[in-house]
């Protein structure tokens, strides 16, 4: 199938992962939190990872930046395209080379990410001094240039603080200063929003499409808050049991959604449209055993379209148009149509 | 409509010493009445749990009163207090990792307060144990688990199996679905839906989640800094918010809807919320408000209905007098 050249834009891709697989040794066995993700994101664009707690979306990123422990975690399969080089094969990723200089990257809790005992100034500096050889005095001042770029009132003054000093929306901010102070070509943003207000999340966010806009960097956001990605994603990945299971732009997978667990998301949450309410519609049960991944589709025992055919065998993927697809036997020319009204199965019908 | 729960100028102070005083909770007026579901809103740090704990007498009350079914509450509990109230309000916590004792068995857990309440003796309890992890949709054979064996949806089913077997007439839960995912927030959601129309609870449901607020509950009151802004229908405040700190909060709100996201502007608030210490005359939200004038920086504008309003409606703000 011609779906492995995901894109036929213009500009080649800043990142493009493939195949990736991932494990982890535990006593309980081998959890197989990664099986077979793909993706490429481009310069300028936000691509957006969705799913439940333990999907492996943050394992997909941390294995790419070389930031989950080896052992016991292995990545048994795939390959990281990274401007040209791929980091997972020429284990750049133990090394500082890419982290924190071409790739920055910022989590969820700004609170435990950054050192109590340093002066915020001089964390943002440290990243300058060491990737970019400059002087403490100089990283220094541009660390309070760069606190002011991200809308922290009295740059000079704050810089030289701790953290504990901060609120969590600063902290966030100052995490950001962090992380593009280098310049990155990619913004890897874990759950950057999560624990913050409402208030304060339109604020982060308002920043980040500000900065990306001026720096035109690419951006990976993990979210599971279908408003963030709303608002943010040009592309977006819906990832289920450590796979992605359906894949294309935000207006497909708001508008043209094709996978039942795609759908599911959107049901769980409230519409604000009262017109059309017809009440949440949780996804019941719980994802599969990771130890043990199901044969066939993983999201089968929660699937209330599954038919016989999805416990034993995987889905094929099924491509919609040239950037959507999703991993679902219901797109298979077999499948009844009759069931699963609400889901797209292509502009020809 | 009957109130439940009647609080009236409730405030709470906290003395954080070098002689400041943390106003959390400010002559706070509310009423929650029978069989609502009243969403209590705001940013972190504006209240909204502490006046959960202080209508529960979890906090004393640095002053005014609340009823609860016009019987007039302590100031402050004595043990008694707790024994007599404890089976009639209840708490469902935010956290089902650390609301949890971790030694304790979920049979221990919430068979507890059957336990302590010697009137609830009639039926064995270990009956209304299983019945009631069934109620929640767990198994009664999880009753010898602890914690720790459950996942976070799960421990919150606990929480709330724990919260409700004491057939409480008022249950405050205070943040309950936001340590949980997607999926698992509907789930809960739709049980405490359910629930409620069981056994006819009243409760004040506190959470930073808009649109969920605005699904779950018949009425909305939004508080800042410690002070009641707006209170009104869950539709109306969300759809048409009257005070300007109800419109940032709503607007910094993110829609699942791409395309009416990318025609927004940029809508953040400036400034951040700040903890209200020493609290002067005048709109808390002044220096953040984008409509501010000059009376607002010396009258505290009081909590009033709104005149064109339909249904009740309540807005403290100087634009609407």
């Amino acid at each position: 199938m011609p779906i492995r050249s995901e894109i036929s834009s213009d500009d080649p891709p800043v990142l493009t992962v493939d195949d990736l697989h991932v494990e982890f040794d535990t006593y309980g066995g081998i959890v197989k939190a990664v099986r077979g993700v793909s993706f490429n994101v481009r310069a300028g664009k936000t691509l957006a990872i969705v799913g439940e707690s333990g999907c492996g979306k943050s394992v997909t990123v941390q294995s790419i930046m070389g930031l989950i422990p080896m052992p016991p975690g292995r990545i048994t399969r795939g390959t990281a395209m990274f401007e040209g080089v791929d980091v997972i094969k020429q284990k750049i990723i133990n090394g500082q080379d890419i982290r924190g200089d071409r790739v920055g990257m910022i989590f969820q809790d700004p609170m435990s990410s950054l050192n109590p005992t340093m002066r915020v100034g001089d964390q943002i500096a440290e990243t300058l001094q060491v990737h970019r050889g400059y002087s403490h005095k100089q990283a220094f001042a541009r660390a309070v240039d760069l606190l002011g770029e991200t809308r922290i009132p009295e740059p000079a003054a704050r810089a030289r603080q701790y953290p504990f000093t901060f609120s969590g929306g600063m902290l966030q901010r100052a995490m950001i200063a962090m992380a593009i102070a280098c310049e990155p070509s990619i913004l890897v943003a874990d759950e950057p929003t999560t624990a913050i207000d409402v208030t304060t999340q339109a604020q982060i966010l308002d920043l980040l499409l500000e900065l990306q806009s001026k720096t035109g960097m690419a951006v990976v956001l993990i979210t599971h808050n279908l408003g963030v990605v709303a608002r943010m994603a040009d592309d977006v990945a819906v990832m289920y049991a450590g796979e992605i299971v359906e894949k294309g732009s935000a207006d497909d997978i708001f508008y043209r959604a094709s996978h039942p667990y795609t759908l599911g998301l959107q049901g769980a949450m409230p519409s604000n449209d009262p017109e059309r309410e017809q009440g949440l519609q949780p996804i019941e049960g719980t994802p599969p055993d990771m130890f043990d991944p199901p044969k066939g589709c993983a999201y089968y025992a929660r699937c209330p379209y599954a038919m016989r055919l999805c416990a034993q065998n995987h889905p094929e993927r099924s491509p919609l148009n040239p950037h959507h697809y999703a991993n679902c036997w219901l797109h298979h020319d077999g499948a009844p149509q009759d069931i699963a009204p609400h889901l797209f199965r292509g502009e020809t019908a | 409509m009957n109130a439940v729960i009647e609080a009236r100028n409730v405030t709470k102070h906290f003395d954080v010493g070098r002689k400041q005083v943390v106003h959390a909770v400010d002559d706070v007026t509310l009423d929650v009445y029978e069989q609502e579901i009243l969403g209590l809103v705001g940013e972190s740090g504006s209240g909204k749990s502490t006046l959960g704990k202080v209508l529960l007498g979890l906090h004393e009350k640095t002053g005014g009163d609340v009823f609860f079914k016009g019987e007039k509450l302590p100031q402050r509990y004595r043990p008694a207090d707790f024994q007599r109230y404890a089976s009639r309000m209840q708490m469902i916590f935010q956290d089902p990792y650390s609301s949890l004792d971790p030694r304790m068995t979920v049979d221990e857990i919430i068979g507890e307060g059957l336990r302590l309440h010697s009137n609830a003796q009639t039926i064995p309890i270990r009956e209304r144990i299983s019945e009631w992890l069934c109620r929640v949709g767990l198994e009664p054979d999880h009753a010898s688990r602890y914690p720790h064996e459950f996942s976070g949806g799960q421990r919150q089913r606990v929480g709330i199996a724990r919260a409700l077997i004491m057939e409480p007439e008022f249950v405050v839960c205070d943040e309950p679905i936001s340590a949980l995912d997607v999926s698992v927030q509907a789930q809960v959601v739709r049980l405490l839906g359910e629930l409620k129309s069981s056994l006819g609870l009243t409760m004040l449901f506190i959470a930073h989640d808009l649109s969920m607020v605005r699904y779950v509950s018949d009425r909305m009151a939004v508080m800042y800094q410690g002070s009641l802004v707006e209170v009104g229908a869950s539709d109306d405040v969300f759809f048409r918010p009257k005070h300007p700190y109800t419109e940032v909060l709503i607007g910094s709100n993110p829609l699942p809807d791409p395309k009416s996201e990318r025609k927004r502007r940029a809508i953040s608030i400036k400034g951040e919320i700040t903890a209200p210490i020493n609290i002067v005359a005048g709109c808390r939200y002044a220096d953040r408000c984008v409509e501010v004038m000059d009376v607002c920086r010396s009258t505290t504008p009081p909590l009033l209905a709104l005149s064109d309003a339909t249904g009740e409606r309540l807005v403290a703000c100087h634009l609407y007098k």
